[in-house]
């Protein structure tokens, strides 16, 4: 029996279970990634391939223990080492004695019959072209409903009256989204989840931190491994932007780019004018777009050794410099210490903070500055 | 009279300083840590009553140091702030124009730069704690030096061998290969000195605008060696506050006083007493998740008053 399965980042497995399952597919949800997952990922894989390769080897066994052989990933273009790594961890895992089956998605743009050479193969119950692209529909909308939730709470956190209210409520409120089949429902669970949303009591007079975050994607979307860092910078009062979502990634990379995609490869042009691979150039171009709209800092988090966003660090230092805007960089790995971590944002912010209160225009210098 | 409390807990040691409400410090105490926090900070603060003068009052208190959180709580702060704040504080407490503050501790080295007053960018060290002061300290017990007396002795040397100083076993292989060959040991601590420098600029200062005036601070401050080594790389006079060892103390001591002035709160300081209670500290690993996050906990006459380490609000005290 074929037992499916797929890498975990964020709370978007709640749509590639739903997908997966309605075209036929038997399920083994991915675990959210544990200390254990780490421990097995880094025992095999190379010490000096990145974060991502590691923490998708250890879910891949973690899954496999529970019965997977089929895993569908994606692949990647362009010059970055992670469009390799489903090969890769095809390679280890058979060695290891796991004859699983890799199913990689290209982006559908460059090679679309890999595309529906991959969605056949996944269609066990044989549903028309139409009625995949219906489920494909309604997983999409549901994809956007997590985001919009999870953005929501990025805006609300730093307000909340009660500490962890945000927290408790959004873990509640995913199950809703999760609950949703029909295109109405999920509708309708994402309006009743930002409701409750907004009924947690905020702070109206609360100085709120702008920060946008950016980065390499892996790090970017899934909390564990990112030591949930914006939850950490909303419990410090800054309402957090991530630049990269997994709706808007999908949209520039299957059939057109967007208009948002391509504002930030032109707010880049000055600095990088090339395609480093990764999202070295996203970085660079998000960091000047959030300088424009005013953002009070930005973060950006890379797995150690990533060598695009090592390149996009080197310049973020002008670009910092030329458009006044301080930059953090967090490299993360298996080795990263939650107290360092938060002894760097707690500084950060403070030095935000500062800034924002001696700005000529800002009328509260009287409260507490540092 | 009036006063504030300002304890810093690192790695290496424990520093408690008093200050007056004009900013003067009244007492400045710098102790090792030695692993046992709660003692040393028992011990300093028993110290440190019996250093005050009679009529002093503490309206105010705060802690920093990687066991700010500790000490916080066993102190009832009034502010629980990070190293890399207190320090540029106490920098622009004592030299209001100071535009970069060089800081190395036990295992930490950080920069900061100021511009105006406020802190426009700081990096500490991430991946390597080479050229920081247990390494040092390592070295000068391996030579049977005094660390006191480490600083000074390079300052003897004219002709500084070249030492790898990007890993610290790396640098004392090289530093017994040149032992070995024969080299001055005045030259091969000079050596290191520079060897620290170079690493410290290249990893923590990379990208960073130095500016002066400069500042020194932290525990190896005090060694001479190490400010001339830099004065020399960064040709600009680096400045050395008269107390570089305790200046995180300080920082944490005018954050409190500012916190208190803003917020015209009474303190939370639970007083000197507090040598006197007994303390006791215990970890569990906890079983909610594979995350098994461990927990550490720290009990005050058998009340949990803090714990740490979890990554979800489970083992939080409301």
């Amino acid at each position: 029996m074929r037992k499916v399965t797929f890498p975990h980042m964020g709370e978007s497995y709640r749509t590639f279970k739903m997908l997966l399952n309605d075209l036929g597919n038997e399920v083994i949800l991915p675990p959210r990634p544990s200390r254990r997952t780490l421990n097995l990922g880094v025992q095999n894989t190379p010490e000096f391939a990145c974060f991502p390769l590691k923490i998708l080897m250890g879910t891949y066994l973690e899954t496999i223990e529970m019965g997977a052989n089929v895993i569908v990933t994606s692949g990647g273009v362009g010059p970055c080492r992670a469009g390799l790594y489903a090969e890769l961890h095809k390679k280890i895992l058979h060695d290891l004695g796991h004859p699983v089956e890799m199913i990689v998605f290209e982006p559908p743009r460059l090679y679309p019959f890999n595309f529906i050479r991959n969605v056949y193969k996944l269609n066990p119950c044989r549903l028309s072209i139409k009625a995949i692209i219906e489920c494909i529909k309604r997983a999409w909308r549901k994809l956007q409903a997590l985001d919009n939730v999870e953005k929501a709470t990025h805006i609300i956190r730093p307000r909340e009256l009660k500490p962890g209210a945000t927290t408790k409520t959004y873990k509640k409120v995913l199950e809703w989204i999760d609950k949703a089949y029909t295109t109405r429902e999920i509708i309708d669970a994402e309006t009743a989840a930002l409701i409750e949303l907004d009924n947690i009591p905020r702070d109206p007079e609360r100085l709120v931190l702008k920060v946008g975050i950016v980065g390499e994607i892996y790090v970017l979307l899934e909390p564990a491994s990112n030591l949930e860092i914006e939850e950490t910078l909303g419990n410090l009062g800054v309402e957090v932007e991530r630049s990269m979502f997994l709706t808007g990634w999908t949209r520039d990379n299957t059939w057109k780019e967007t208009v948002e995609g391509l504002t930030v490869k032109d707010a880049a042009k000055p600095y990088l004018p090339e395609l480093i691979g990764g999202h070295g150039r996203d970085s660079i171009g998000n960091t000047i777009l959030y300088s424009k709209r005013n953002f009070d800092g930005v973060i950006q988090l890379a797995p150690f050794t990533c060598i695009p966003e090592i390149v996009a660090r080197t310049i973020l230092t002008s670009v910092s410099r030329d458009y006044n805007i301080p930059v953090l960089t967090f490299f993360l790995d298996e080795q990263t210490g939650k107290a360092g971590m938060t002894t760097r944002l707690e500084a950060f912010v403070d030095l935000l903070r500062r800034k924002k209160l001696q700005a000529p225009d800002n009328k509260l210098l009287t409260a507490s500055t540092f | 009279m009036k006063a504030y409390l300002g304890i810093d807990v690192g790695s290496v040691s424990t520093n408690i300083v008093v200050q007056n409400e004009a900013g003067k410090i009244i007492t400045g105490l710098y102790l090792r840590t030695r692993g046992r926090p709660v003692e040393t900070i028992q011990a300093g603060l028993k110290e440190t009553a019996r250093l005050l003068p009679e009529n002093t009052t503490i309206c105010g208190c705060g802690t920093t140091g990687s066991g700010r959180y500790l000490a916080g709580v066993m102190v009832g702060a009034d502010v629980i702030k990070n190293e890399i704040t207190a320090h540029a504080v106490s920098a622009a407490h004592f030299v209001p124009e100071v535009q970069t503050v060089l800081e190395i501790g036990g295992q930490d080295s950080k920069i900061i730069i100021i511009r105006d007053g406020i802190v426009t960018d700081f990096a500490m060290n991430t991946v390597c704690a080479a050229g920081t002061g247990s390494f040092l300290d390592q070295q000068a017990s391996r030579l049977g030096i005094p660390i006191t007396d480490f600083g000074e002795l390079a300052l003897q040397s004219n002709n500084p061998v070249r030492i790898a100083g990007r890993c610290t076993v790396f640098a004392e292989s090289d530093m017994i290969h040149k032992q070995q060959m024969g080299h001055p040991l005045k030259d091969i601590i000079n050596g290191l000195c520079e060897a620290l420098v170079r690493n410290y600029l290249n990893n923590v200062g990379k990208g960073k605008d130095i500016l002066p005036p400069v500042m020194f601070q932290g525990g190896v401050a005090a060694n001479a060696g190490i400010r001339s080594a830099f004065q020399r790389a960064l040709d600009m006079e680096i400045l050395v506050p008269p107390h570089h060892d305790v200046m995180g103390a300080i920082g944490a001591a005018l954050l409190a006083r500012e916190e208190l002035g803003i917020s015209k709160r009474s303190t939370r300081f639970k007083g000197f007493a507090i040598t006197e209670l007994a303390y006791q500290t215990s970890s569990f690993e906890c079983d909610g998740c594979p995350n098994a996050c461990e927990i550490a906990e720290i009990y005050e006459e058998n009340r949990v008053i803090g714990r740490w380490g979890a990554r979800c609000p489970r083992w939080d005290i409301v």
